[in-house]
């Protein structure tokens, strides 16, 4: 029953194209004769666990050599721009940051970036250091899940178990200080949603000792490994100028020689201010980024501590009552909410404050009409995001320029031409998050 | 800047009507100034600093026939409250605001604007494109050039090749759609950056389309920078924009054979009414909007 002829889920099928085969695994024997060529066309994902979640390769292969390649997207659109025309330019914070979830910290901070430029206001200063060192915890630990998925993906089985040993830490420490592992929605338009915990300071020292400690061992695990470098190096090739043309940016970029990092050359929120180095690599192959994501995890730890060093106590909102919420959020039994003193306060205080408070959440804030175009280097590239506003409460656009998404075009010109098992590391060295790509 | 029917003669009605608001008018266009001295004007062009508000921006050859380009970015706004029709006697109901359209910067743009307007203007004049801008808005530290649709790619290739602008990268193309009652609705929106000189403009095409079955048509931008061809798929999948010359235009986010597109303004989000205690809660496309 379970021959290729009789399959029930999938038989063969006659196309003007030519006859559709399905194989199920040790019936090759039976297509491969002497009037076939050895020219294949094969689907690989979208649920193949070497593709980074729902993306769908369509490679061409002449015996192992790959000679054309396109990728298939679009199984994890959600929407997220079009809803977003639909809810408060708050309310767009929590949509935006489930775009690329493996940085979702960057995604707020492009969104509340563009909207205080509409706004025309600045985050307080305390507001801009948590934000610079949350977005550098979270940076670490995107580039971890890269190393732990890749080395999966490549047979260093270890390499993930460690990966996401030390991105768990991360995620503790996201959850500490802003409640969620994930999806924090902790930036708002003109500052964060609440102040960091008391005791922030021990759990970032702690944080950073556990990390001085252990991104040895990656050198030790990967840097050197034999298996390691033959697997990645001149694997993947994408020199400058064609990381240009298809619009690559990030590691894969500053892989290729150039040290294009918009921390530095557009400095936002005090990043000009912090000491810290953009490393490059010139070999423009997959060992290249890999290099470059490890060297990036040791200056983020070093943004880290200054940002820590330099935190002064004050305000995280900006003082426009206008904008900022009056919530006092406070963590309770059933979640995070308003604290009791709080709404005792705006409940008894004045029937003006209730309704201000009312007309804030559910209505919004009006923003200037105008449009504005901010970005941010998240841990995949330049993280863009388009703001249009028309003067009402909500946005007429948004538009996320998602590193992934461009990135991921480069994946025809890193693979044709090599093998089957290089496709797998050019995809893992390009680190799409398919939340992004579709979004 | 091919036909002319004399100085301050036809601007205004030389492109279609642009829903009625027409605040700049023929006298301030460059391009009724031109007519025969068109050449000495060139020479001239971008070089008056008095000319600011009576030429488009000292953008010479540059400007288009019928002056600045004011498309409405947004719709009118009336009452408050987003109520109709339930007798409100507050007041708040006769508010009027009208549609939000960008104000043409003037001459001196300030910082690094004057240059890259008037490279960009000397470089399309060496090139031979003539009346490729509409109009040049500066808002919030960014510069934004409106763009003849049918000029995209001359002005895209001008942005990267010529060696005074080197636009290498583009970052993003996407389109807004400013609402179904808006005039001219459909804008497609470039983000190109310099990596040399570290600036970024924005090119933005106002598409002649009044919301009819045809979809818009613009030339697409993907032999001059190969990174516009999953943009401009994507914004053809999700605001049925066709961009002529694309190697492959096919739909990216939504599958193959999906009806309609769904980032359009006359597209509904979808989404189901939810009953919470009692009380049912609409869809939030369905939902009181207070704007």
């Amino acid at each position: 029953m379970t021959t290729p002829e009789t399959d029930a889920y999938a038989p063969e099928r006659e196309t003007t194209e030519g006859t559709i085969y399905t194989v199920t695994g040790g019936d090759w024997d039976s297509i491969v004769d002497s009037e076939h060529d050895d020219r294949i066309v094969i689907n690989m994902g979208p649920q193949h666990p070497s593709t980074h979640g729902v993306l769908r390769l369509v490679l061409e292969l002449e015996g192992e050599t790959v000679t054309q390649a396109r990728s298939v997207i679009g199984y994890l659109h959600t929407g997220i721009e079009k809803n977003c025309e639909y809810r408060t330019w708050t309310q767009g914070v929590t949509f935006v940051t489930r775009a690329d979830y493996l940085a979702p910290l960057f995604n707020e901070a492009a969104y509340v970036m563009g909207v205080e430029k509409l706004l025309g206001i600045e985050a307080p200063q305390r507001a801009q250091t948590i934000r610079v060192m949350l977005m550098e915890i979270n940076r670490i630990g995107s580039h971890l899940v890269c190393l732990a998925t890749g080395g999966m993906e490549l047979g260093a089985l270890t390499g993930m178990t460690a990966g996401f040993r030390e991105r768990e830490e991360v995620l503790h420490l996201l959850e500490y200080l802003t409640g969620l592992r994930m999806n924090h929605a902790f930036f708002r338009p003109g500052g964060l949603a609440q102040d960091l915990p008391d005791d922030w300071r021990e759990k970032i020292d702690e944080f950073i000792k556990v990390f001085h400690e252990r991104l040895g061992d990656y050198d030790k695990l990967l840097t050197g490994q034999p298996i390691w470098k033959q697997r990645l190096e001149g694997v993947g090739y994408l020199p400058i100028d064609g990381c240009l043309a298809l619009g690559a940016t990030g590691p894969i970029l500053r892989s290729a020689g150039l040290a294009w990092d918009q921390r530095k050359v557009e400095p936002y929120w005090g990043y000009d201010t912090y000491d810290f180095e953009v490393p490059t690599e010139t070999g423009a192959d997959c060992y290249s980024r890999y290099l470059v994501r490890v060297a990036e995890i040791h200056e983020s730890l070093k943004i880290i501590e200054q940002a820590a060093d330099r935190l002064e106590p004050g305000p995280v909102m900006v003082e426009d009552r206008k904008v900022a919420w009056p919530a006092q959020l406070s963590i309770g039994s059933d979640g995070m909410g308003n604290t009791l003193e709080h709404v005792r306060k705006i409940m008894g205080q004045s029937m003006e404050s209730l309704i201000h408070h009312f007309k804030l959440v559910t209505e919004g804030f009006h923003v200037p009409a105008g449009q504005v175009y901010s970005c941010v280097e998240s841990p995949r590239g330049e993280l863009g995001v388009h703001l249009v506003s028309d003067g009402g409460t909500r946005p007429v656009r948004v538009h996320l320029r998602e590193p992934s998404f461009v990135n991921l075009q480069t994946m025809p010109a890193m693979s044709e031409g090599g093998m089957v098992a290089d496709v797998i590391a050019a995809v893992a060295s390009i680190d799409p998050v398919m939340g992004g790509v579709d979004r | 800047m091919t036909e002319r029917t004399g100085p301050g003669g036809t601007a205004g009605t030389s492109k279609d009507d642009k829903g009625g608001a027409e605040p700049t008018g023929g006298e301030q266009s460059s391009a009724d100034r031109s007519g025969t001295d068109e050449e000495a004007h060139v020479a001239n062009g971008g070089t008056e600093p008095e000319a600011g508000t009576t030429e488009l921006a000292g953008l010479g050859d540059q400007a288009v026939e019928g002056g600045t380009r004011s498309a409405p970015a947004g719709r009118a706004r009336q009452g408050m409250f987003g109520v109709r029709g339930s007798g409100d006697t507050s007041g708040f109901s006769g508010l009027r605001l009208p549609a939000h359209v960008p104000a043409p910067a003037e001459r001196p743009f300030g910082g690094w604007f004057d240059d890259v307007a008037d490279d960009l203007v000397a470089a399309l004049d060496e090139r031979g494109t003539r009346g490729a801008i509409q109009q040049v808005t500066i808002d919030r530290g960014e510069i934004t050039f409106y763009i003849a649709a049918e000029k995209i790619l001359e002005v895209c290739r001008t942005m990267r090749d010529d060696p005074s602008l080197r636009y290498e990268l583009c970052s993003a193309v996407s389109a807004v759609d400013y609402g179904v009652d808006v005039p001219e609705r459909m804008h497609v929106v470039y983000h190109l950056l310099s990596m040399t000189y570290r600036r970024r403009v924005r090119l933005e095409v106002v598409l002649d389309w009044d919301g009819g079955a045809e979809n818009p048509h613009l030339p697409s931008v993907v032999e001059v920078y190969p990174t516009a061809d999953w943009h401009e798929r994507e914004t053809w999948d999700m605001f049925g924009i066709v961009f002529d010359g694309h190697p492959a235009l096919t739909r990216i986010l939504m599958p193959d054979d999906w009806d309609g597109h769904p980032q359009r303004k006359d597209y509904p989000l979808g989404g189901i009414p939810v009953e919470y205690k009692g009380a049912e809660i609409p869809p939030p496309d369905e939902r009181r909007a207070y704007s």
